[in-house]
C-alpha cells in the first residue's frame, strides 16, 4: 500500500515541470562545480605530486561536489515537499486517501517513499559525475560511498523535515518557506551554540554531516539522522490522524 | 424493490458532532439496508456533509457510532472504510493522472490486484461512461466528465455503501440526468446515501427521504409513504363564474378555502372524503361554469419547506 502511495507521489512529481527542473538545476550547479575543482586539480596536481599526504583526486574534487550537493538539497527539497499534504487538501484530493482504507501511517510513509525515490536519483545523478573520473584515474571507494551515504540521510532528514511542514498547512507556499528555514535552522544550529560540544550542536545536522564527508561512519552521527527523520515522521503521521478530531 | 429484508448495511447511532459549543449534527440515528437509495435532504448548512464525513470516516465523530456492515468504523476504520465508496461534495481527482491511471490507483487503495484491477476499472468506466477517455488527462475533461470520474472512482472497488455528496451540483440538465440515471441503476448490488438540496432529484431517484434542518432529521419516511399521505387531500379549481368562497367553505369535509386568483380557489379538505365530486354537483347545480378541477398533492418542496422554515406540521 506504502508502494502504491508512493508510485503515485513519484508520478505526479514527474508530470509536474517542478521535478525536471530541479533535476536541471541541481545538475547544472554541480557540473560547475565539479568542472571548476577538476581545473583547479589539474592546475595543481604537479605542486600536489611533491606534497607528501597530498589529497587525492577524490578529496579534493569528490568532496566540494557532495558539499555543493547537500546545499541544493537544502533548497531544493522543502520545494519538492510543499505539495505533499498542503496541496493535496487544498485540491480537496486527501478525501480520496482518507476514505481509503490504509491508515495514516501507511499515507505518510507512502509519500515519504515517493519522495526519497525522487532524492534517491537526484543522489545518484550527482555521484555519476565524479565516478566519470574512473576513466583516468583511480578513486577512494570508501570515501565515495561514505560521502553518498551522508547525503542519502541527510536527504531523508530533509524530507522528513519538510513533510511535517506540509502537513500543516493548506498554503504549499507556506510549507516551502516554513520548510528551508526549518531545514536551515537545523544545519546551522551550533551557530549560535556558546560552546561546541553543547547541547545545541548534538541537532546540528552540518555537524553530523561533516564526518559523512571526510569518509568517516560514525554511528552517532548515522543514528543522530535516522532518529531525526523517524521523528518527524512520527509527528506527520499524529498530525494527519488528528485531522479527522480537528475541523 | 422490498427491501425490509434486506442486510443492513449502514447503522448510525446517536452520531453526533460538534466544534467547540456550536454543534452541527444531534445524534442523528439512520438505518439503511442493501438496495436502498436514501436521500439526505437539507438548506445549505443543515448538517449533510458532516454528516457524509463522519459516516465515511473523514471526520471524527463527538458523539455515537457509525456501523457499516457490522463493522464498527471507530474501532475498525480499515476494514470499514473497504466497504464505502465516497463521492465527496468537491471529487478528489488528480488532474495530472489520466482516467485510467486514477481508477487504477483509486482501485490499488482498495486493494486490488491484478486481473481484478484490470476487470473493476473496466467495469466502473462503462457503467460510467468513461471508455472513450481513458487516455486523456482528468484535467482536460469537462466538469460532467470529471463527475462521472469521481462517481466511477467511488465504485470501482464494488462497495456496499456508496455515499454521494451532491452528485449533481454544477451539472448541466442532460448531466443531471445522466448521473440520476446512474444512480438508478447503481442501487441494485450497493445501497447509496445521497445529499442533495435539489427536491425533484429526491423523488425522481430516492427510496426514502430524510430531511436534515439544523442537524436534526425533522422528516424521515418513504417517498411512497410521502407522496400517499398528502395525496387527496386538497383539490385546485377554477370556475367561470365563480362563487362566493363561503359556498365551497360549506361543502362536507372542506377545511379551508383559499382563494388563488378571482377564478380560481385552492380547497383543502379533511383526507378520505371525496369532496370533488361534490364540488362538481354543487357546481353543475348553481351554474358556477366549473372548468378545472385538480387534485393537487403536497409536493416535496412544500414538505421540505414547510418544516425547515420552522412552521409545525398539521
Amino acid at each position: 500500500m506504502i508502494g502504491v502511495i508512493g508510485l503515485r507521489e513519484l508520478r505526479t512529481l514527474f508530470a509536474s515541470p517542478l521535478a525536471w527542473v530541479v533535476l536541471a538545476v541541481t545538475q547544472l550547479i554541480i557540473a560547475w562545480v565539479f568542472l571548476g575543482r577538476l581545473d583547479t586539480y589539474l592546475q595543481l596536481q604537479a605542486q600536489l605530486r611533491q606534497i607528501a599526504n597530498a589529497p587525492g583526486i577524490t578529496e579534493f574534487i569528490a568532496a566540494p561536489v557532495f558539499g555543493t550537493a547537500a546545499i541544493m538539497l537544502l533548497m531544493a527539497v522543502p520545494l519538492l515537499t510543499m505539495r505533499l499534504v498542503a496541496e493535496e487538501r487544498r485540491n480537496r484530493t486527501l478525501t480520496l486517501l482518507m476514505s481509503a482504507p490504509v491508515s495514516a501511517a501507511q499515507i505518510i510513509l507512502g509519500k515519504y517513499l515517493g519522495i526519497m525515490l525522487f532524492l534517491l536519483l537526484v543522489i545518484a545523478l550527482a555521484a555519476l559525475m565524479p565516478l566519470t573520473l574512473l576513466a583516468g584515474g583511480r578513486l577512494d571507494a570508501g570515501l565515495l560511498a561514505m560521502n553518498v551515504a551522508g547525503l542519502v540521510l541527510l536527504a531523508a532528514a530533509f524530507a522528513a523535515l519538510g513533510l511535517f511542514m506540509s502537513v500543516l498547512t493548506a498554503q504549499p507556499a507556506v510549507a516551502a518557506i516554513s520548510g528551508l528555514g526549518a531545514a536551515l535552522a537545523f544545519w546551522l544550529m551550533d551557530l549560535a551554540a556558546p560552546d561546541a560540544g553543547g547541547f545545541l550542536s548534538h541537532l546540528s545536522l552540518l555537524r553530523h554531516y561533516e564526518s559523512f564527508g571526510k569518509g568517516i561512519l560514525d554511528s552517532y552521527d548515522a543514528v543522530s539522522f535516522v532518529l531525526f527523520s523517524a521523528v518527524f515522521l512520527a509527528l506527520t503521521i499524529r498530525r494527519l490522524d488528528a485531522e479527522r478530531l480537528g475541523g | 424493490m422490498p427491501t425490509e429484508t434486506n442486510p443492513v448495511t449502514l447503522r448510525t447511532a446517536g452520531l453526533g458532532r460538534s466544534y467547540g459549543a456550536r454543534v452541527v449534527v444531534h445524534g442523528l440515528d439512520l438505518e439503511v439496508r442493501r438496495g436502498e437509495v436514501v436521500g439526505l435532504l437539507g438548506p445549505n448548512g443543515a448538517g449533510k456533509t458532516t454528516s457524509m464525513q463522519m459516516i465515511t470516516g473523514n471526520l471524527a465523530p463527538s458523539t455515537g457510532s457509525v456501523e457499516v456492515c457490522g463493522i464498527d468504523l471507530l474501532e475498525n476504520p480499515v476494514q470499514a472504510k473497504a466497504r464505502i465508496g465516497y463521492l465527496p461534495e468537491v471529487p478528489p481527482l488528480y488532474r495530472e493522472l489520466s482516467v485510467d491511471e486514477y481508477l487504477t490507483f483509486a482501485a490499488r487503495l482498495h486493494r486490488l490486484r491484478a486481473a481484478s484491477l484490470a476487470r473493476a476499472v473496466q467495469v466502473a468506466k462503462a457503467r460510467c461512461g468513461l471508455e472513450d477517455v481513458g487516455r486523456r488527462l482528468i484535467g482536460s475533461l469537462s466538469k460532467g466528465y470529471q463527475q462521472r470520474v469521481g462517481v466511477a472512482q467511488a465504485i470501482v472497488h464494488g462497495p456496499d455503501l456508496l455515499i454521494l455528496d451532491e452528485p449533481t451540483a454544477g451539472l448541466d440538465p442532460n448531466q443531471i440526468r445522466e448521473i440520476r440515471a446512474l444512480i438508478r441503476e447503481l442501487r441494485g448490488g450497493h445501497s447509496v446515501i445521497l445529499s442533495t438540496h435539489i427536491l425533484p432529484e429526491v423523488e425522481s431517484v430516492c427510496d426514502r427521504v430524510e430531511i436534515l434542518h439544523e442537524g436534526r432529521v425533522v422528516y424521515s419516511d418513504s417517498i411512497d409513504g410521502l407522496q400517499r399521505s398528502r395525496q387527496g387531500s386538497e383539490l385546485t379549481v377554477g370556475f367561470q363564474f365563480p362563487p362566493a368562497a363561503e359556498d365551497i367553505a360549506q361543502l362536507l369535509g372542506v377545511t379551508r378555502v383559499e382563494a388563488l386568483s378571482a377564478h380560481r380557489f385552492r380547497v383543502v379538505h379533511r383526507p378520505g372524503i371525496d369532496v370533488g365530486a361534490a364540488l362538481a354537483e354543487a357546481a353543475a347545480r348553481n351554474g358556477w361554469g366549473l372548468n378545472m378541477l385538480a387534485p393537487g398533492h403536497a409536493s416535496l418542496e412544500e414538505v421540505f419547506v414547510r418544516l425547515t422554515q420552522g412552521e409545525e406540521e398539521p
